[in-house]
């Protein structure tokens, strides 16, 4: 573990989270936006135990940090698959192009 | 930790009280007889916000993970009061015939909501910032979409929790940041190790990024109309005092606290903002016809004023935030009360259905008159007195310029906060909303707000005990 250096991972970390950034704003399917959330905070994730592991091994904030963005991340993807199924119920459909009630 | 220190979470813990009484009388009450979930919700709001304010509670527990003072104290008062008022007008919707079978579900996810607020701005840590700031989004997204036979309220809900799942990552990408540079989550040995370098500059601009989404700030602003439009109007309401009031109140706290040694940098990057949230907010909602986008716009543009206290820094400058704040809970309770009332009586939500108002529903267009003087800062009324403190807060540490744009802005406002006025007052309509009597609950709330709006500003003790309060920033 200890001749990976650190740089590889947050390099890992950023390309993630910048892909998640991407796949919000490109893609039109609503699931795969969820995913792209999902994606950006795996990275932080990745951030939080890296960091703690190499810069700062005598404590562990940022262990826990990752332990309750994954329990939190569960929890809002649950209300956000409800509310797109919801969605799939109003307008047959889950593409955010379609889903254009308001606008302006 | 013993229980005394467990004492300290006495709002949070009441609050979660309230939620499970609730849930219980949802439980044990028969299916079509639930009338008394909402004088229940209401009295046991009203007891929990006379609790906190007569026995503040002040000290840390959790190892300084939950801190409670008179500062925050006074803070979780006003979203206290204005919880209630949004409460007492949602009678009328939530008594509606699709909605009564989920009455004590508003009530209840409108407890657990809260809830995440107090914790938020009770935080001592990201952590428990982050942890304050979920469980405060996740149910309004909930309840945006609670007219879920709707396609309006449908779309608003799922724009909110996207965009919110994406503010909050956005927000923890940078608190990763300043854990590498600082080693620490928590609020004082952050403010100890932060210097300003590139990497903890960097997650400082993430953290503002996504506070600004909460606070609907200008370059985030793009869900606050969608939203504030599709939902139901009491949901709308409470997003845009309560949810924003504590958004803004922590953005202030955090950035007076954790992070006065980049002063130089986010006090450049508020003046920015502030001026762009005025600015679009102001002339956008010039253009709109639906009352509830027109508020929204107006909200966003008021967000824009509300950093200009910011610029106050320290004592002053909270002092004044806090006191916007509470004068923002009562002048657009106010306006949103009426727009509840009229749209629970006839549906309607447009400008144009305004016309020849006055004629029909005097009271109604008086207070609405009231509420919109107030937002636009018109003298006797609170609203003035809120920018004003504003001004001169921020003049005080020499922003000429932005005082120059700000007083502009106001004069842009007094335009459009004047549009409903004249469709209500001059306008001719053939076929006006007919006369109409209001429920109880929402003449209360519409009282409350009445008289909040006409003394907070007189009576200058209000401003002085916030600015005491703030003391020590």
């Amino acid at each position: 573990m200890e001749h990976i250096p650190l740089q590889y991972f947050l390099i890992l970390s950023t390309l993630m989270f910048f892909i998640g950034v991407a796949g919000f704003i490109i893609r039109r399917n609503l699931i795969t936006i969820l995913m792209s959330v999902e994606l950006m905070l795996n990275s932080v994730n990745i951030n939080f135990v890296a960091i703690n592991r190499y810069l700062y091994p005598d404590q562990m904030q940022g262990h826990f940090f990752s332990l309750f963005i994954v329990a939190i991340a569960a929890a809002e993807a649950s209300v956000a698959i409800a509310l797109i199924i919801n969605i799939y119920r109003r307008f047959d459909t889950i593409e955010v192009t379609e889903v254009k009630e308001m606008k302006y | 930790m013993n229980f005394q220190d467990l004492l300290l979470m006495q709002h949070e813990l009441l609050l979660t009280l309230a939620a499970l009484v609730v849930l219980c009388v949802e439980i044990f009450s028969p299916e079509n007889n639930k009338r008394m979930v909402v004088p229940l919700a209401v009295f046991s709001m009203l007891l929990i916000a006379a609790v906190s304010f007569f026995f503040p509670t002040s000290g840390k527990a959790f190892g300084d993970m939950y801190q409670s003072d008179t500062l925050r104290g006074a803070m979780k008062s006003v979203l206290d009061i204005a919880t209630l008022i949004v409460f007492l007008q949602s009678y009328g919707w939530v008594n509606k015939e699709e909605n009564r079978n989920k009455i004590s579900e508003f009530f209840i996810i409108i407890f657990s909501s809260l809830i995440g607020m107090n914790f938020m701005i009770s935080s001592g840590d990201f952590l428990m910032l982050y942890l304050g700031l979920e469980l405060a989004t996740i149910p309004i997204a909930a309840l945006a979409a609670f007219d879920r036979y709707k396609m309006k309220s449908a779309e608003a809900g799922i724009k909110l929790i996207l965009s919110s799942a994406l503010s909050t990552a956005i927000l923890l990408y940078g608190l990763s940041m300043i854990y590498a540079t600082t080693g620490s989550i928590y609020f004082d040995e952050v403010r100890a190790a932060f210097k300003p370098d590139a990497l903890s500059v960097l997650g400082m601009i993430f953290f503002i990024t996504g506070m600004g989404f909460k606070m609907s700030l200008v370059p985030f602003h793009l869900w606050t109309a969608d939203v504030y439009e599709g939902s139901p109007i009491a949901v709308t309401s409470y997003l845009s005092v309560v949810s924003k009031g504590a958004a803004a109140f922590i953005f202030t706290f955090v950035l007076y606290t954790v992070f006065p040694i980049a002063s130089e940098i986010w006090l450049q990057v508020l003046v920015v903002l502030s001026i762009v949230t005025m600015t679009i907010g102001n002339l956008f909602a010039i253009r709109q016809g639906n009352m509830k986008r027109f508020l929204a716009f107006s909200s966003i543009a008021q967000a824009g004023f509300l950093l200009l206290g910011i610029l106050g820094q320290g004592q002053l400058g909270m002092g004044t935030v806090i006191f916007f704040l509470l004068v923002y809970v009562f002048t657009n309770l106010a306006a949103f009360s009426v727009v509840a009332a009229i749209s629970d009586a006839t549906g309607k939500e447009d400008m144009t259905d305004y016309n020849g108002l006055y004629k029909t529903n005097p009271n109604l267009s008086l207070m609405l008159m009231l509420a919109l003087f107030s937002l636009a800062g018109i003298p006797p009324v609170a609203g003035f007195f809120g920018k004003l403190f504003l001004f001169s807060a921020m003049a005080s540490k020499g922003y000429y310029i932005v005082l120059f744009i700000a007083v502009i802005n106001a004069t842009i406002s007094l335009y459009y906060y004047l549009l409903p006025v004249r469709a209500m007052f001059i306008n001719k309509s053939d076929n006006p909303i007919e006369h109409f009597k209001s429920n109880i609950y929402l003449k209360i709330g519409l009282g409350i707000s009445v008289v909040g709006i006409l003394l907070t500003g007189v009576f200058s003790i209000v401003y002085e005990y916030l600015i005491s309060v703030s003391a020590g920033l």
